[in-house]
């Protein structure tokens, strides 16, 4: 290439950089700033296109009903492709942007932070994307999972099976994608297992876990199991699926985690071939939730249309997410007055005390001792197409859950 | 008037054997170090460690980078288990610092140490084959080493596979910030950079480009193909080790989810973006993948918004999609109008330089 051409496209370039990075250092005052990353192109891009929206939507919302005390909410959405280096690039990016909540996305990614949030005491939530550990605040003050953690999910999956009639002897399968946020769960599971005199055995499936046919027909033809209880991610739930179907395994004797019980998950494996399916939920599921008609109503008095994912399962998740930091930067508004600051939000977080926002949530309450806010989860069952309430918000297993947490807490 | 040497005339072997032959040379690379010394100090004033955090990821990748196109670049050996190698540095640094209280200097060290032993064992497959066959078996060795930390719980640390590290500390010094921490890593970098300068100017670096050209004709002329082939992955390796363990210091965390297959294939892409058998290539190589993703992320949002008038939340997914058709784009766009790379763009705008403004 010729050189003066060259020069001519540098210059262009530059040009272009110059002018938008001065467009967006315009600032307006007066505004609670926040943050999260998402990940609308990486490995888990069906999740991150439903929650991300899901966010935005309800700060939109909170910001149209005047704000919090009257403060506006400038909500940073920053992308990062579920990479590691992207997510400390956003974190700092939000921090320089005077952030004072943050939402952590990706399991690694949360991994990766948490030094900086306990360093930089701006607190970070991470529903449903792990450190189980993370419940203990004393130890891990500005970490807050605020949904069920897989520990909790656990727990919860093993006392819906002994609800339903799992006894001594009952045979119970673990199915996990083999990475450290499958394996999390593991000896909550076994330890249960052994409490309980449940014959258990556990299946790997490793990465990427688009095969599992082995697995599935060792556990429904060779241990023959009474239960299973499936921890997946992204392709492999609706895989798991349909495996178990064609092995003839009854589907409603199938507890997926938090992670493999979305709309798209059972579309993937077909609404006909899931009939039965439940999975478990950390927000209500559907559009029947105050919350999530104002939005249709925000939507419609716009007059724009309603997009289809309002109301779906990570949707609303992502609404959770929205509502649990607004309602902590309110918290500490009201008990500490301005300006908010990382640490008066995360004594917000802690002030949350029965917090169901119309019975989207589980009545959470967060406490210095408990991030977790009680480990509530819901199971949902697929039925005909629609995926529907099967039990109410329950939480199990809570003095195993808590053993765990307070020996990991001793854990250097 | 200034006037120019209109060549490369020594006049002396100390002069011919020089690391920068020419005078013009030798400053900008003294310039450049002092630039890349005072880098921080305008960032510092403003507060800005958004753009600190920025460019310490991208000396974590330049270090890797150099380390891979010694392999790829200057041997020839493919290799897609770099990720894997910097595991296992990261992850020997981390158990040396959390369980023994090893101090940094011996993390960094143990973790290229180890890195270069298990490269080492994984690239004997590359005396017998070649190409794509051991773009295969390394990234078996990239599964094995992930597999292996995920399920060794001595290595992983437990169920989660992570382990966390304390700042660095040297002499009552904790490099506890980005700007602090940049100080830690630039030594590394530099070093990094100009001992792979100097290696492949040396008769080993010779060595590794006969066998990247024709490894039987290396063979008759008397080089060791066996030594020199293991000796590139035990270079190479050592480089990624040392970057992976500058890594966990610079997060304070060690997860192998940091070094997957895509990071592999990334630095590849970096390599093959900045140029085969260069080492400033692998520099701009790393700062074009690790910079230009949020460059484009700082700016599309910023024009959407500002320009166009579009907020921001109705076309989210839109412009996350759309900077990845641009970044694509952008990688083809330069390979097409230099396939060998950014290394040799700047070895263009150099020579043109060199005779401005009466070129012949």
């Amino acid at each position: 290439m010729r050189i003066r051409t060259l020069s001519r496209v540098l210059t262009v370039a530059a040009l272009v950089l110059g002018l938008s990075g001065a467009l967006t250092a315009a600032l307006a005052d007066h505004e609670i700033v926040a943050g999260g990353q998402c990940d609308r192109t990486g490995a888990t891009k069906l999740v991150g296109e439903q929650i991300c929206p899901g966010v935005l939507d309800y700060v939109n919302l909170v910001n149209k009903k005047g704000g919090i005390e009257g403060h506006r909410i400038r909500y940073i959405e920053v992308e990062h492709g579920y990479q590691v280096d992207r997510g400390v690039e956003a974190y700092e990016r939000i921090k320089r942007e005077g952030g004072v909540a943050m939402l952590d996305y990706g399991t690694p990614i949360v991994y990766a932070l948490t030094p900086r949030h306990m360093e930089d005491k701006i607190p970070g939530i991470t529903p449903g994307f792990g450190r189980a550990d993370a419940t203990d605040g004393r130890k891990w003050p500005y970490i807050f999972p605020l949904a069920a953690t897989y520990w909790s999910q656990m727990g919860a999956g093993m006392k819906y099976v002994k609800d339903s009639g799992a006894r001594k002897g009952s045979k119970i399968a673990y199915i996990f994608y083999d990475n450290p946020a499958g394996r999390e769960p593991l000896h909550v599971f076994e330890r249960i297992c052994k409490q309980e005199g449940y014959g258990c055995r556990t299946f790997a499936v490793p990465p990427p876990g688009v095969e599992m046919a082995s697995q599935v027909l060792d556990i429904t033809r060779r241990m023959r199991a009474d239960w299973v209880i499936a921890h997946l991610f992204g392709k492999s739930p609706s895989i798991s699926i349909k495996e178990f179907k064609k092995n003839g395994f009854p589907l409603d004797k199938v507890v997926s985690l938090v992670w493999g019980a979305g709309e798209h998950d059972i579309l993937a494996a077909g609404w006909d071939t899931a009939q039965g399916y439940l999975g478990m939920q950390f927000a209500g599921v559907g559009r029947n939730f105050p919350v999530i008609q104002e939005i249709v109503k925000m939507y419609r008095d716009e007059g724009r249309e309603v997009p289809a994912t309002v109301g779906s399962v990570y949707y609303n998740r992502g609404v959770l997410v929205g509502a649990l930091m607004a309602e902590a930067i309110r918290l500490a508004v009201a008990h500490e007055g301005l300006p908010v600051t990382g640490e008066k939000v995360r004594n917000g977080y802690r002030r949350i005390r029965d917090f169901t926002l119309g019975g989207l949530l589980p009545p959470l309450t967060v406490t210095e001792a408990d991030h977790e806010g009680g480990g509530w989860v819901k199971l949902y069952q697929v039925r005909g197409t629609e995926i529907v309430a099967h039990t109410d918000w329950f939480h199990g297993y809570r003095d195993v859950v808590q053993d765990e947490v307070r020996k990991a807490a001793g854990k250097k | 008037m200034i006037n120019r040497e209109s060549g490369v005339y020594q006049t002396t072997y100390e002069g011919d054997m020089a690391l920068y032959t020419l005078p013009l040379a030798r400053a900008t690379a003294l310039a450049a170090v002092a630039l890349l010394v005072l880098l921080p100090l305008p960032l510092w004033s403003a507060g800005n460690e958004h753009w600190m955090s920025i460019v310490n990821t991208i000396v974590l990748s330049a270090i890797g980078a150099i380390g891979l196109n010694i392999l790829v670049g200057y041997t020839g050996q493919i290799s897609i288990g770099h990720g894997g190698f910097m595991a296992a540095g990261a992850y020997a640094a981390a158990i040396l610092s959390s369980r023994y209280d090893m101090p940094f200097l011996v993390g960094v060290a143990a973790g290229g140490v180890v890195a270069m032993l298990v490269g080492t064992f994984f690239g004997i497959p590359s005396l017998r084959i070649k190409g794509l066959y051991l773009a295969i078996a390394t990234l078996a060795a990239q599964l094995i080493i992930e597999w292996t930390i995920n399920h060794v719980t001595w290595i992983g640390g437990g169920a989660q596979s992570t382990i966390y590290v304390q700042n660095p500390t040297i002499l009552g010094v904790e490099f506890d910030n980005e700007f602090r921490r940049y100080y830690l890593l630039l030594p590394f970098f530099l070093l990094a950079y100009f001992g792979a300068l100097n290696l492949v100017r040396s008769r080993v670096g010779r060595a590794f480009i006969a066998v990247r050209d024709r490894d039987i004709a290396a063979e008759i002329i008397g080089v060791d193909i066996f030594k020199y082939k293991l000796l590139a992955f035990a270079v190479s390796s050592f480089y990624a080790g040392v970057a992976g363990a500058l890594y966990t210091y610079y997060l304070r965390i060690a997860n192998y989810e940091q070094f997957t297959l895509i990071v592999s294939i990334q630095f590849l892409a970096m390599i093959i973006i900045g140029g085969l058998g260069s080492v400033i290539g692998s520099v701009l190589g790393a700062i074009f993948i690790k910079l230009l993703p949020i460059v484009l992320d700082l700016t599309v949002v910023g024009v959407s918004e500002n320009v166009f008038g579009v907020p921001y939340a109705r076309v989210a997914d839109f412009l996350a999609n759309f900077q990845l058709v641009v970044f694509g784009g952008l990688i083809i766009l330069f390979l097409a109008i230099e396939p060998q790379g950014l290394a040799r763009m700047w070895f263009n705008v150099k020579r043109y330089f060199r005779l401005w403004p009466f070129s012949y």
